[in-house]
């Protein structure tokens, strides 16, 4: 059982599981195009070059290669990377985009090579109009080529590693001599609010040291309103120790 | 249920990055089969990343950790629940000779509507030219075809030259490249409900029916015959074909006659539409090459009769391959197969 949430693919598997995958928008589709076209011209350039060396022979059958070597790369370009590259061209993979299966299945060629043929009625009449018009009013974000081959564009998530121990850095989290204001944190602060702060620990490095200071400032400000600690376990704490404390007591195994 | 996020990390990233390696050496690698201890060993990792990826629930917001796992669980899922056959090892004789007219035969129905449309078109093109004469340059678009049948013979016939001298290859390339898109664009409006195609195959047909009656009634049939066939008798059915493909396309959108959801329609006739249109490219080729190296040469440089006898053998062998070729026998299909006793 499969269908579609907001801007994403949900997959329900047999298993009981529900996933979903988040689905590309047509500028970001646009732009991966524009990039394989980059790439296409490249490639007929660098090959027409290299197939006018055939002119020393015979000009007629230099200039044959060429329509014959244009007319290959600009169809096989999107078919031959993404039956290749399971969904992905040079353009997609640079903007982390892919092909799949609308069911989630895998790839077949001959949905590829749908897809890709029926480019000659999604560029019509010109700029993929029919294929952009297509892609907005689908639920899917479908161009017509999808809609026929069964076919989604997808974002690809960047891989992650994470690792929660460096969060603690080691200090003694003191809301810990308080197991029943810990429980009452982990009663009162929402799903969301527990996933905002352990974000916030997780990309501190990303920020700039004032907004960083700003940041668990007012995080921090928001946890003590759901929850007041004694002023023996946050005296000398800043912030940001505040909300590793806190993140620790929430996400922490219950004894 | 709150557990130990940091702990359960550490338990289950090792079976993650199991099942990572184990998908990106299939995904390298098309055709590569998995043992059974393999199929065990990834049936399990894709079992336990499941699992996984419901405990977090218990992880509010972990975004990254749930990305992942997503990313994951839904390359596993495509490999656990394809249930369509494993792309195998491509022999194109064996696709050329046995899966494209295999496929061309299942769908001969659409072929002969193709045909229709096409002689529809034929029979308004060419009596739309017999009883408006001037109505040939809108039917006939072409420069070439706007002089008088009589007068084009014998410009052709008394050639010094031969005007496709050191451009007969290229020329010969461009009429396999444009063919080929016009032969996509018509598979690809079947998308139209059929509607561009049938356009496309009406209008080829309005200009064959519209150049034919133009030709016989100026007293040059054979000069016509002598032209058209040695690379019609394959262009013409590939175009055809094409339509064909446009027309498939177009009844498993509209779905006359089927229960199934139009989804699984499409995914059903996807491999027919590859093949046929593909067979098209490769005949197109041959017609490619007859129209620049043998079309264009008229009498006295070769017979009309050469010309024809060359373009019915064509069209006869063509016939005989759509019709016949990857036939299974009658024996050979229950071959194997249980025999069946009746019992008293």
């Amino acid at each position: 059982m499969n269908g579609t949430d907001r801007n994403s693919l949900v997959i329900r598997t047999p298993e009981g599981i529900t996933f979903s995958i988040p689905l590309a928008g047509p500028v970001t589709r646009f732009f991966a195009w524009v990039i394989d076209m980059a790439c296409i011209s490249v490639l007929i350039s660098g090959l027409s070059s290299a197939l006018m060396a055939l002119g020393l022979l015979s000009m007629d059958i230099a200039s044959a290669a060429t329509v014959v070597a244009y007319f290959i790369i600009s169809i096989g370009y999107g078919m031959f990377l993404e039956w290749r590259f399971r969904g992905q061209t040079i353009g997609k993979r640079l903007l982390k985009l892919r092909v799949m299966d609308e069911q989630g299945f895998r790839l077949q060629f001959s949905q590829v090579g749908i897809r890709n043929l029926l480019r000659f009625v999604d560029t019509l009449p010109v700029f993929y109009l029919i294929g952009g018009v297509a892609c907005l009013l689908s639920r899917r974000g479908q161009r017509l080529g999808d809609y026929a081959a069964n076919t989604v564009v997808v974002r690809g998530r960047p891989p992650v590693n994470l690792d929660l121990e460096d969060l603690k850095e080691g200090k003694y989290n003191s809301f810990r001599d308080y197991p029943f204001l810990e429980a009452r944190l982990r009663h009162r602060a929402s799903p969301e609010e527990s996933g905002v702060a352990l974000q916030a620990l997780m990309r501190r490095g990303e920020l700039d040291p004032l907004a960083r200071v700003e940041l668990f400032r007012d995080i921090a400000a928001h946890f003590k309103s759901l929850v007041a600690f004694p002023e023996e376990a946050t005296f000398g704490l800043t912030d940001e120790q505040y909300i590793r404390n806190v993140v620790d007591s929430v996400f922490r195994e219950r004894q | 249920m709150i557990v130990d996020l940091q702990r359960f990390l550490d338990a289950e990233n090792i079976f993650w990055d199991e099942l990572e390696r184990m998908l990106e050496d299939m995904e390298s690698e098309i055709d590569r089969a998995l043992s059974m201890e393999e199929v065990k060993r990834f049936h399990y990792l894709y079992q336990r990343c499941a699992t996984d990826f419901a405990k977090l629930d218990a992880f509010p917001n972990v975004r990254e950790l749930r990305d992942r796992l997503e990313s994951l669980l839904s390359r596993a899922y495509a490999e656990i629940h394809e249930t369509r056959e494993k792309p195998h090892r491509f022999s194109p004789v064996n696709w050329f000779f046995k899966t494209f007219p295999q496929t061309f035969r299942r769908h001969s129905g659409a072929f002969m509507l193709s045909v229709i449309i096409t002689l529809v078109g034929v029979a308004f093109g060419g009596l739309a030219l017999y009883f408006d004469p001037d109505s040939k340059s809108v039917l006939m678009p072409f420069s070439h075809l706007q002089v008088s049948p009589k007068e084009r013979v014998k410009q052709e016939e008394s050639q010094q030259k031969d005007r496709l001298e050191g451009h007969a290859t290229s020329f010969s390339a461009y009429l396999m490249t444009h063919n080929t898109r016009v032969s996509i664009l018509t598979m690809a409006l079947g998308i139209t409900w059929g509607i561009g195609a049938i356009l496309i195959l009406f209008s080829n047909g309005v200009m064959l029916g519209a150049v034919c009656v133009d030709y016989i009634t100026g007293g040059e049939s054979a000069f016509l015959a002598g032209w058209l066939l040695p690379h019609g008798a394959i262009e013409i059915p590939s175009i055809l074909i094409a339509g064909q493909a446009g027309l498939v396309l177009a009844r498993a959108l509209i779905g006359a006659g089927s229960s199934e959801p139009v989804r699984a329609r499409l995914r059903a006739i996807s491999p027919d539409l590859i093949t046929l249109i593909f067979g098209v490219a490769v005949l197109l080729v041959w017609a490619g090459i007859v129209e620049a190296f043998f079309s264009q040469y008229h009498e006295p440089v070769l017979p009309y009769s050469l010309k024809i006898i060359f373009g019915l053998s064509e069209l006869v062998l063509l016939t005989i391959f759509l019709s016949r070729s990857g036939k299974v026998s009658v024996g050979k299909k229950f071959e194997g197969m249980p025999l069946m006793h009746g019992g008293a």
